[in-house]
């Protein structure tokens, strides 16, 4: 699956990284809590959350995560899109929730992928 | 060839610019040609005390040594230090306040993801004076 289909199953509007959009990504995770994507991911590329702060940045930054789509029609500030562009990172935002998110790109194909023990 | 030694010190005053230091460390030792899963051990367990040091400690100082075998992070603060370690390595327990909790953080995972990410950790810690955490990852 490539960010792009991405965009389209969640019907999600692309924030920054427009120009990224073809990379394929094989695995994602959900979680609003960072402390725990930073404790249980493990080779995960997207990363489905609706926590907008700068940190969800910076923790996709240490994991490797390419792909940050913020859920529940949350949008994060500009401040925080310009991070997340200057780290090349594509940032998409759905008004979708959690469960119905994750369900989609997993009924679709999209796993979760390994969990660091 | 000399080891390279970074310091940075850690705002606690402005949470949204927690991990810049960690973020500059994971950028250089790229740049360096480091290995990539020796970078994203030593940027998580360097993130994650950056955040503790915002969080509990008001923040600190960090070194980070670089020499051709191991990356050495040393991360100081003048903080309440740490009243039971037994616990605090326990995975969810946490002392961090609700507000943390809403920033993402405060699920009592942050000392021990830095140890599973370290291969090795110290902590020298003194109620009232401050904590010292050492970890090791190598190359």
């Amino acid at each position: 699956m490539t960010i792009a289909d991405i965009k389209n199953y969640l019907d999600a509007e692309v924030l920054c990284g427009e120009e990224l959009m073809y990379k394929e990504v094989h695995t994602a995770c959900g979680s609003d809590m960072m402390s725990d994507v930073l404790a249980y991911v493990k080779d995960q590329s997207v990363l489905l959350t609706g926590l907008c702060n700068p940190q969800v940045v910076r923790t996709a930054e240490m994991m490797d995560i390419i792909c940050l789509c913020f859920i529940r029609g949350k949008r994060p500030s500009q401040e925080v899109i310009d991070l997340a562009s200057e780290r090349d990172l594509v940032v998409l935002a759905s008004s979708k929730r959690m469960f119905e998110a994750c369900g989609i790109l997993y009924a679709n194909g999209l796993a979760g992928g390994a969990v660091l023990e | 060839m000399s080891n390279l030694v970074l310091k940075y010190t850690v705002d606690a005053e402005d949470f949204t610019r927690a991990g810049e230091a960690s973020s500059d460390v994971k950028g250089k030792l790229k740049r360096m040609g480091v290995p990539p899963d020796a970078v994203r051990k030593v940027a998580i367990a360097m993130y994650e005390g950056e955040i503790n040091m915002v969080i509990h400690a008001d923040g600190g100082e960090i070194t980070v040594e670089i020499t051709p075998s191991q990356i050495i992070m040393i991360l100081a603060d003048k903080g309440p230090g740490i009243k039971d370690i037994d616990k605090a390595m326990q995975a969810g327990w946490s002392t961090a306040s609700e507000n943390v909790r809403a920033l993402g953080f405060g699920a009592g995972m942050g000392l021990p993801n830095m140890k599973k990410y370290s291969d090795e950790m110290k902590i020298d810690t003194v109620i009232g004076v401050g904590t010292t955490v050492t970890m090791k990852v190598n190359i």
